[in-house]
C-alpha cells in the first residue's frame, strides 16, 4: 500500500510539473505567426515563431551554411538582421567582429523568431537548394584521399561557380547518433551539371569523412545542399598565383576547367603542397591543363622527398613560391588549404608585394 | 524564538552561506559554469544573478516540498530525484516566462538560464538546507545567501580574468592553469571569514 502511494506521490509531482511546462510551451512559448522579410521584399515567409531563425529559414528550404547543426559553435550561420533581431547575445559574441557587429550581422541559429523580422543574405543563397543524389563512383586519389562523383537525381542539375562548395549530409551511422551537414569544395567542371565531385580526405575520427571512407558505396544515396561560398576567381586579367595542398586542389581543378573552357589566358602558377610522392594526385589532369592553357604552370611541391626519385621542387610549398617571384604586386593570389598553410602563405604572399586585398582564401576549419 | 531573535537568525544564516561558508569556495560546487562563463565581469554578473534567483527560489520550493509532502509520507530518500525535477522544471518555466514578456531581462539574464539547471551548486544548496534542518525564513536567507556568494566569487574571478588576460603569464600557465590557481587562493582568502560567523 505505502509503495502505491509513494509511486502515486512521484507521479503526481511530476505531472503537475510537466502539465507547467506544456502549458507554458503552448500559451508563453506560443509567438504566432510571423512573417521573415529577405532581401528587402525578394522573399518573404510566414513562420511559426519560437523556433530559432536558422531553422526556420531551413524549414522554409532557405539553406543558410551552418556546420554545426545550430549549436552556436562554428559560427558560420552569418546573416545580417536588419530588424527584429534583438540584441547580440553572449552566445554569438566571440564569432563577431565589431565591423560585422556594426552592421547587425548576427549567427542566425542564436536568434529567435518572436516576431517579424528582416534579414539580408548573399542572392546566391537564395539559389542554394537542396539534392539528393547517388553515388556513382569513387576513386581512391591517395591512400587517404577518395574523390567521389555524386550523380543529381532531385533536382536533376545543379549551377555553380567555380571554387563554391557544398554542404554534404552525414546521416546517422553505427558510430554517429546524429545527422551532420560538412563543407567540401566541388572539384568537377561546372559545365557538367548533372553531377558534381567531391574530394574528400579522411580526417581520422572524422564523422563526416568516417562515414564516406567506410559507409558510402558506390549506388548509396546522398543528399547535400549548396552551393555556398564567395572563393572564386576574379574577373580581372591579373596573373594569378595558386598555392593549394590536400583536398585543397578541389576549388582549383574546377576553376581550371572553367579556364579551359571559356578559353581563357590569364597567367596562371599553381603550387601544389604535398610531403611524399604518394600525397601527389590529379598529376595528368594538371599536366594536360599545362598543354591546354597557354598560360598556365602546375608546380608539385614535395617536403619530405628523401629517399625518393624526385627532381621536381622541394620544401615547404611557401619556400617554392618565394624561389619563383622576386616581386608578385601585380598578382593575384589564390589560396586553398590547412589555416597553418594559408596563414603562412599569406606572409609569404605580402613580403612578396601582393597587396593582403587581392589574397583570397577558403580556409579548412 | 521571538521574532527579532528570528530575523536576526536568518540575517546570520545568509551572512555564513555568503561569505564563511561560501558553497564555491569551501565546497566546490558549480566550479564548471565558474571556470567557463568568468572571462568577463559582464557575463559573470549576468550568470551571478541568475544563480541568485534561481538559488533562492528553488531552495523555498523544495523546502516546501520536502516538508509539505516529502516528510509526512516518509519517503525523503526521495528528494535527490524530486528536487533535480522541480529545478529543472521551475528553470525551464522562468526561461519561457522571461523569454516572453521581459525581453530586456531575458538578454540579461534568461539565456544563462540553461546553464543553471545542471549546475550542481543548486541542487548542493536543497541538499544542505535539509541536513541542516533549516526552518522556512533560514531557507530563504540560506537560499538568498548561497546564490549571493555565489555570484561574488565569479564577480571576483571574472575581474581578476579580465587583468590576466592581459598580464604576461609562463607559458605552461596560462588559461586553466592559472585559473584554478587563482580559484584555489580565492578559497583560501575566504578562510579568512572562517569565525566572524559560523553557520550552524
Amino acid at each position: 500500500m505505502n509503495l502505491v502511494l509513494i509511486v502515486l506521490v512521484v507521479s503526481v509531482i511530476a505531472a503537475v510539473l510537466a502539465a507547467v511546462l506544456v502549458f507554458a510551451d503552448t500559451y508563453i512559448n506560443n509567438y504566432g505567426e510571423c512573417e521573415i522579410d529577405v532581401n528587402e521584399g525578394t522573399r518573404t515567409y510566414t513562420v511559426k515563431g519560437g523556433t530559432s531563425l536558422l531553422g526556420a529559414l531551413t524549414d522554409q528550404k532557405l539553406f543558410i551554411p551552418s556546420a554545426c547543426g545550430g549549436r552556436g559553435t562554428c559560427g558560420y550561420c552569418k546573416v545580417k538582421v536588419i530588424d527584429g533581431g534583438g540584441p547580440v547575445l553572449p552566445t554569438e559574441d566571440g564569432f563577431l567582429s565589431p565591423e560585422e557587429k556594426k552592421e547587425n550581422v548576427r549567427l542566425s541559429c542564436q536568434v529567435k523568431v518572436r516576431g517579424n523580422i528582416k534579414i539580408r543574405i548573399p542572392d546566391d543563397l537564395l539559389s542554394v537548394r537542396e539534392f539528393t543524389c547517388v553515388c556513382s563512383r569513387i576513386r581512391e586519389l591517395t591512400y587517404d584521399i577518395r574523390e567521389f562523383r555524386f550523380t543529381l537525381e532531385e533536382p536533376d542539375s545543379i549551377t555553380f561557380v567555380p571554387g563554391q562548395y557544398v554542404q554534404l549530409l552525414s546521416p546517422v551511422y553505427a558510430g554517429s547518433s546524429e545527422e551532420v551537414y560538412r563543407a567540401y569544395s566541388i572539384s568537377s567542371n561546372p559545365a557538367d551539371t548533372a553531377a558534381i565531385e567531391l574530394v574528400i580526405r579522411l580526417v581520422p575520427g572524422g564523422i563526416c569523412t568516417t562515414y564516406c571512407f567506410e559507409h558510402l558505396k558506390e549506388g548509396s544515396p546522398v543528399r547535400f545542399n549548396g552551393p555556398y561560398g564567395e572563393f572564386r576567381m576574379s574577373d580581372t586579367d591579373a596573373p594569378m598565383i595558386m598555392i593549394a595542398g590536400g583536398s585543397g586542389m578541389a576549388p582549383f581543378n574546377s576553376i581550371l576547367h572553367q579556364m579551359k573552357s571559356t578559353g581563357c589566358t590569364r597567367t596562371a602558377v599553381y603550387f601544389f603542397g604535398a610531403r611524399k610522392v604518394r600525397d601527389l594526385f590529379y598529376i595528368d589532369e594538371m599536366r594536360a591543363f599545362e598543354k591546354e592553357l597557354p598560360n598556365f604552370t602546375f608546380i608539385p611541391v614535395l617536403s619530405e622527398p628523401q629517399g625518393e626519385q624526385w627532381d621536381g621542387e622541394t620544401g615547404l610549398v611557401t619556400e617554392a613560391v618565394q624561389r619563383h617571384f622576386n616581386d608578385a604586386s601585380g598578382h593575384e593570389a589564390y589560396l586553398c588549404g590547412s589555416p597553418g598553410m594559408i596563414d603562412a602563405s599569406i606572409v609569404v604572399l605580402k613580403k612578396l608585394g601582393v597587396p593582403e586585398d587581392r589574397i583570397y582564401y577558403d580556409k579548412f576549419s | 524564538m521571538n521574532d527579532s531573535a528570528g530575523l536576526m537568525n536568518v540575517f546570520v544564516v545568509c551572512f555564513a552561506a555568503a561569505f564563511t561558508g561560501n558553497i564555491l569556495l569551501t565546497t566546490f560546487l558549480g566550479m564548471c559554469s565558474f571556470l567557463a562563463v568568468s572571462r568577463e565581469v559582464k557575463t559573470a554578473m549576468g550568470l551571478g544573478m541568475a544563480v541568485v534567483f534561481v538559488m533562492t527560489c528553488t531552495t523555498v520550493l523544495n523546502w516546501m516540498l520536502y516538508w509539505w509532502v516529502l516528510v509526512p509520507l516518509h519517503i525523503e530518500f526521495y528528494r535527490f530525484i524530486l528536487f533535480i525535477i522541480v529545478i529543472a522544471a521551475f528553470v525551464q518555466f522562468v526561461e519561457m516566462v522571461v523569454e516572453r514578456y521581459s525581453p530586456p531581462l531575458y538578454y540579461a539574464l534568461g539565456i544563462f538560464l540553461p546553464l543553471i539547471t545542471v549546475n550542481c551548486a543548486i541542487l548542493g544548496t536543497s541538499l544542505f538546507m535539509v541536513i541542516r534542518e533549516y526552518r522556512f525564513g533560514e531557507t530563504v536567507g540560506y537560499g538568498f545567501g548561497s546564490g549571493l556568494g555565489w555570484m561574488l566569487a565569479i564577480v571576483a574571478m571574472a575581474g581578476m580574468r579580465q587583468k590576466m588576460a592581459v598580464d604576461r603569464i609562463p607559458k605552461g600557465l596560462q588559461g586553466p592553469g592559472i585559473t584554478l590557481i587563482a580559484a584555489g587562493l580565492m578559497a583560501l582568502g575566504f578562510v579568512g571569514f572562517t569565525g566572524v560567523l559560523q553557520a550552524r
